[in-house]
């Protein structure tokens, strides 16, 4: 099994096929969106393969050290043109393949008009632990 | 096995050996050890007494922990010094606890963390699941706690507010793990409502009742959020109202008011409506005026100019929102609702996207996400 990081973004990565904001869907197609991404994550952890999963606030910044006894650097709660990540989802499957097939399955969530979103999710393996036994 | 004796004797017996002198942070490891001892030896050899057998075997485990540690001298003054075991009455033995936890030295995260752990004898795994982190950070952060006010004397009348504070903090933490800690926070307000007499402390604990009387209808079997206006007003439990009315009643008597008072006023106004229509807004806002000048928090006037925009219609509310900073916590959420009352749905619709983009979690995000989607859809159909 290895894990993998499933990456959903706000902003910075292509362009969804279905792409029209949240806001502008009726309600039932949100309630429906939402009930989706549930049922994903309920029949992951039915067959062990969901690790976790979180969503995160729109809002980000930059943070640097900025030398001995000053505060950090950052770059404002509001940037208007970095990549963003709006959540994450980590999995444990059997392959990469697996992997691939789950993300494909998460980015057809429906949305306007009940279609899927067919919107882009970014996967990276996590690097593993150092095997116990190395020869 | 009673676990609900044990866990209630909890902080009686830590409380005890504080006051025989034991630090703070060697006491709680006693008790814990004394704890895993009562579990092996109870079920075989129940004792007539639980407390004063915790209490003793406690002391001996503090001893025992001491003498590794200390010098022999000071063992046997400790020993000579020992008040004979037995029988410890009263509860308000564990008042002294609620203030060394809530002691104005902690964080209010540590604070929570000792106050579940010491007065509410929850396992440190339990507060780990409740608040999501793992049990090595809760550990840590208990163990931090711990030292922090390890120098404290213990004998000094603590703080009721900064108590009320750290309780109040435990109930709004809700419902996630599986402890209930809104149900832990109604618990352990209950013991210090018994211990003290304090009209805030009545007024905290009647507002938990009436709060926590809806829970059951402010979420819908998909986990989304239901309104207060929409809730099945049939699913409230009449009885935690009934009881928080009257325990709020007999606060308010005594003409001493404070914040929480006022706001369980204001929730058992709510609470006391048999529709959303029939609601006594009125009332309410002259309860938020209370409440204004009681804290003079913004949220509180947030949440005034709903008040005012039911009472007074959505101008009114309008008008008292335009006194208000914009960045405060829900001010979109607020003015979305409002101008939607007022007919402006594009204004409305607007707001709601905006208070979705800056909502604090996923339940109150997909909520108003519905509102914005319910406003646009009908504008464009």
């Amino acid at each position: 099994m290895a894990k993998y990081l499933l990456l959903k973004h706000y902003r910075g990565a292509p362009a969804p096929v279905n792409n029209v904001p949240m806001d502008q869907w009726t309600p039932e197609e949100v309630t429906a969106h939402v009930q989706f991404m549930h049922d994903f994550a309920a029949r992951l952890e039915k067959t062990g393969e969901f690790v976790h999963g979180q969503a995160l606030a729109p809002e980000g910044a930059w943070v640097r050290y900025d030398g001995e006894g000053r505060p950090p650097v950052t770059d404002g709660p509001f940037p208007e043109t970095k990549d963003l990540i709006a959540g994450w989802m980590v999995i444990d499957v059997d392959s990469y393949e697996r992997a691939v097939e789950l993300a494909g399955e998460l980015s057809a969530a429906p949305g306007a008009g009940g279609k899927p979103i067919h919107e882009w999710l970014e996967v990276r393996p996590c690097l593993a632990e150092p095997p116990t036994i190395t020869e | 096995m009673d676990e609900a004796l044990l866990r209630s004797l909890t902080p009686s017996v830590l409380t005890i050996l504080v006051r025989r002198g034991a630090d703070f942070a060697a006491a709680e490891d006693a008790v814990q050890d004394a704890l895993v001892e009562a579990l092996r030896v109870w079920p075989a050899d129940p004792p007539r007494d639980a407390k004063g057998w915790l209490v003793t075997v406690a002391w001996r485990k503090f001893l025992d922990a001491t003498r590794a540690e200390a010098a022999r001298r000071r063992r046997e003054y400790r020993v000579e010094e020992e008040p004979a075991p037995g029988p410890a009455p009263a509860v308000d033995d564990t008042l002294q606890l609620y203030f060394l936890c809530a002691h104005p030295s902690l964080s209010p995260a540590s604070a929570v963390a000792l106050t579940l752990r010491a007065v509410g004898g929850l396992t440190t795994r339990q507060i780990a699941q409740a608040y999501l982190v793992p049990e090595t950070t809760m550990a840590q952060r208990i163990s931090r706690a711990k030292r922090t006010v390890s120098g404290v004397r213990f004998d000094q009348p603590g703080d009721v507010a900064t108590v009320l504070r750290v309780l109040y903090l435990v109930f709004n933490e809700g419902y996630s793990g599986d402890v209930d800690l809104a149900a832990e926070a109604i618990r352990l307000t209950r013991q210090l409502a018994a211990a003290i007499d304090h009209p805030e402390v009545a007024g905290l604990l009647a507002l938990m009742l009436l709060h926590h009387a809806r829970r059951a209808a402010r979420t819908a079997s998909d986990g989304s959020l239901v309104p207060l206006a929409q809730q099945d007003r049939g699913r409230w439990d009449t009885a935690l109202i009934a009881e928080g009315v009257g325990i709020l009643q007999a606060a308010l008597a005594r003409d001493r008011l404070g914040e929480f008072q006022a706001q369980a006023a204001i929730a058992a106004l709510h609470a006391d409506a048999p529709t959303a229509e029939e609601t006594d807004w009125v009332q309410i806002v002259e309860w938020y005026d209370e409440l204004t000048r009681l804290t003079d928090s913004p949220v509180v006037r947030l949440n005034r100019a709903v008040a005012v925009g039911e009472a007074d219609g959505p101008r009114a509310g309008l008008a008292a929102l335009a006194a208000l900073d914009d960045s405060l916590p829900r001010h979109a959420a607020v003015a979305a609702y409002l101008h939607e009352r007022d007919g402006d749905l594009a204004t409305a619709a607007r707001l709601y996207a905006e208070a979705a983009h800056k909502a604090p979690n996923l339940a109150e995000r997909d909520h108003l996400t519905r509102q914005a989607a319910r406003l646009n859809s009908r504008r464009c159909r």
